[in-house]
């Protein structure tokens, strides 16, 4: 047995592990006294307590811990575990195919009347006949054009102040309160102050989408940038790096990638508000469209305007990301 | 003021003569001291000691000092004080007899975790400091492939530091520091996340290194035998304050290989540390259990 001459200046403490293999079998883990004792008689005692009264190995007074039955085996996916690339397209699939086979098979069965739930083939009909007459193209426009401005304007707004409040103290206790409190005001409940302050024209509806997206997009802008390990911005400065340097250099693409996922997540709420001001007050754009169908019950084009959305916003949502993936290459 | 230092040897003439001496700055810590709540209220459980008191360190240039003390003996405080990262709450740091007022490329940092920019390519952290520079871009390349190849990646140039092992990272890291053509290398714990046989390979390297380009290193470590196999001195520092115990020599040959490690000269002068730090670590466990209980 090795360790009888330790190079330490302090004296050794008894370790268990010094104790005669018997005495370590002997200790039964019914019996609170195990017949060998505890330590080694001819050990030194160690530290106080280590050779105590109880009865376990090492002079505790309890036992081994209770165990329990091994866990049954189970074909249930295990949690954090992914799945093979044909099981995954495969559902990926079926996440798609399953409503809309719900949803033909309802309308087919009649149970709903094709006033509430037009099947998919009058909903496509209704999309063609709108983009045949020219109206699909100019309320797409319109609600576009409207997305783009007032998310460009929020962007602008927000991505500056995000930054600042990021990276600094002083920004970050200025801002924060009123910012906190503005986001949680709902920026629909603004749309009769917006139509009296500016009107029924454009620009109340582009303030809503602003108002909309700024809070959100400056805090979530704020969090990316605070999560900068600070031995990068420490190291930067030894390299020589100045604080203006430091910002554009370290900070913006350490930041980009969450940046722009912020901003996707963003753009999807954009696309809320921009409904929400048509559906209130405009005579042209998608919202603008859903309200004039409600008026004759074309519950069809309602849908098909509905899909022509969710596609607008899963083409942005796809090239955000494509985007994100390009500057974020790193972050993988 | 810390007591007496019995084993404090004077300071200034490095025991083994640098290489060539010729690139590296002359360091002069003065009477430094550092209290994180100095002139503040203290906040409720924060040691009522200050981190560093009364340390006077002069290390020449090309020198090659390690400092060694168990944690909490505010080892890193001191290389953050020199880096300019955090200034002296008393005393001075100069370097070539010019005071440290912040951190800058002529006094260069290398900590643990690398610190690279994961953005950034093995060749372009490398260029980080250079591109802050009035440089064309032809001599900037030059310059970055030399140090490339000075650390041994120049096959490794396009990754980025997630495809690099943690040894290369550290290369990278280290000719970041070097491509600013620092007056001193600071190096916090450089290799302290490096599995053993890794950490061998990096301090030859390291030896190497400072062999080549004649730069003052101060380099801190809780491993006295990286410090010991590294150094031209050694200096010892206990916490509560933290303070210099000892400042040592280390009288081995300036080739150090595996075989130094076996050198009697070297495990004595291993074993002396490790007793003082061991020492004062305990000293300062069982003050910690004292205020605990």
């Amino acid at each position: 047995m090795s360790g009888t001459d330790l190079p330490l200046t302090a004296p050794a403490p008894a370790v268990a592990d010094d104790r005669p293999a018997s005495a370590a079998s002997a200790a039964s883990p019914v019996s609170p006294v195990s017949p060998a004792g505890s330590a080694d008689p001819t050990q030194p005692a160690g530290p106080a307590g280590r050779a105590g009264v109880g009865g376990g190995p090492g002079g505790r007074a309890w036992g081994p811990p209770p165990r329990r039955r091994p866990a049954r085996p189970s074909r249930l996916p295990k949690l954090g575990e992914d799945v093979s690339p044909p099981t995954r397209w495969v559902l990926r699939v079926l996440s798609v195919v399953v409503p809309l086979v719900v949803w033909v098979t309802l309308s087919a069965s009649g149970a709903v009347d094709d006033t509430f739930l037009p099947s998919p083939a009058a909903v496509f009909s209704a999309g063609v006949d709108m983009a045949r007459s020219g109206e699909l193209f100019s309320d797409t426009w319109s609600s576009v054009r409207r997305v783009g401005l007032g998310f460009l304007i929020a962007v602008a707004i927000s991505v500056p102040l995000g930054f600042a409040m990021g990276s600094m103290g002083w920004a970050q206790a200025l801002l924060e309160p009123v910012i906190g409190l503005l986001r949680y005001m709902p920026a629909s409940a603004f749309i009769p102050l917006l139509i009296i302050w500016l009107g029924l024209g454009e620009s109340s509806k582009i303030a809503l989408l602003v108002i909309g997206v700024v809070f959100f997009n400056t805090l979530m802008t704020a969090d990316v940038v605070r999560r900068i390990p600070p031995d990068l911005l420490e190291v930067s400065g030894t390299l020589g790096a100045r604080q203006h340097e430091i910002a554009r250099k370290v900070i913006l693409p350490y930041a980009l990638p969450g940046m722009i996922d912020a901003a996707r997540v963003n753009a999807a709420a954009a696309w809320n508000f921009v409904v929400v001001a048509e559906l209130v007050a405009a005579t042209s754009g998608l919202g603008y469209r859903i309200t004039r169908a409600q008026r004759f019950l074309q519950t069809d084009k309602i849908f098909a305007v509905l899909v022509v959305i969710g596609l607008i916003g899963l083409t942005i949502d796809v090239l955000l990301r494509l985007a994100r993936d390009r500057v974020g290459r790193w972050a993988r | 003021m810390s007591g007496p230092d019995l084993t404090k040897t004077p300071a200034t003439a490095p025991a083994v003569p640098a290489p060539t001496g010729e690139g590296g700055g002359a360091l002069l810590l003065r009477g430094v001291g550092m209290d994180f709540h100095a002139g503040r209220r203290r906040p409720a459980g924060a040691p009522a000691i200050p981190t560093l008191v009364g340390v006077d360190l002069a290390v020449a240039p090309g020198e090659f000092v390690c400092i060694v003390g168990a944690s909490g003996s505010g080892k890193s405080t001191l290389l953050r004080l020199v880096a300019g990262l955090i200034r002296p709450t008393e005393g001075q740091v100069t370097l070539d007899g010019r005071p440290v007022e912040g951190p800058g490329p002529e006094r260069g940092l290398v900590c643990q975790s690398g610190a690279l920019f994961p953005w950034r390519t093995a060749a372009a952290n490398i260029a980080f400091g250079l591109e802050l520079l009035p440089m064309p871009r032809a001599e900037r390349r030059r310059r970055v492939a030399w140090y490339l190849n000075e650390v041994g990646l120049e096959a490794y140039g396009d990754r980025l530091p997630g495809q690099l092992s943690g040894g290369q990272r550290q290369r990278v890291a280290i000719a970041r520091a070097l491509a600013c053509e620092p007056r001193v290398v600071l190096l916090d714990e450089p290799f302290g996340a490096l599995d053993v046989q890794t950490k061998e390979d990096m301090q030859l390297f390291l030896r190497q290194v400072w062999a080549d380009t004649g730069t003052t290193v101060l380099m801190v470590t809780h491993d006295v035998e990286e410090a010991v196999f590294l150094g031209q001195r050694v200096v010892v520092l206990a916490s509560d304050p933290g303070r210099v115990v000892a400042d040592l020599p280390v009288r081995l040959p300036a080739g150090r290989d595996l075989g130094t490690r076996r050198d009697p000269a070297f495990l004595e002068l291993r074993a002396e540390v490790e007793d003082l730090v061991r020492l004062h670590h305990r000293a300062h466990t069982s003050r910690l259990a004292a205020t605990a209980g």
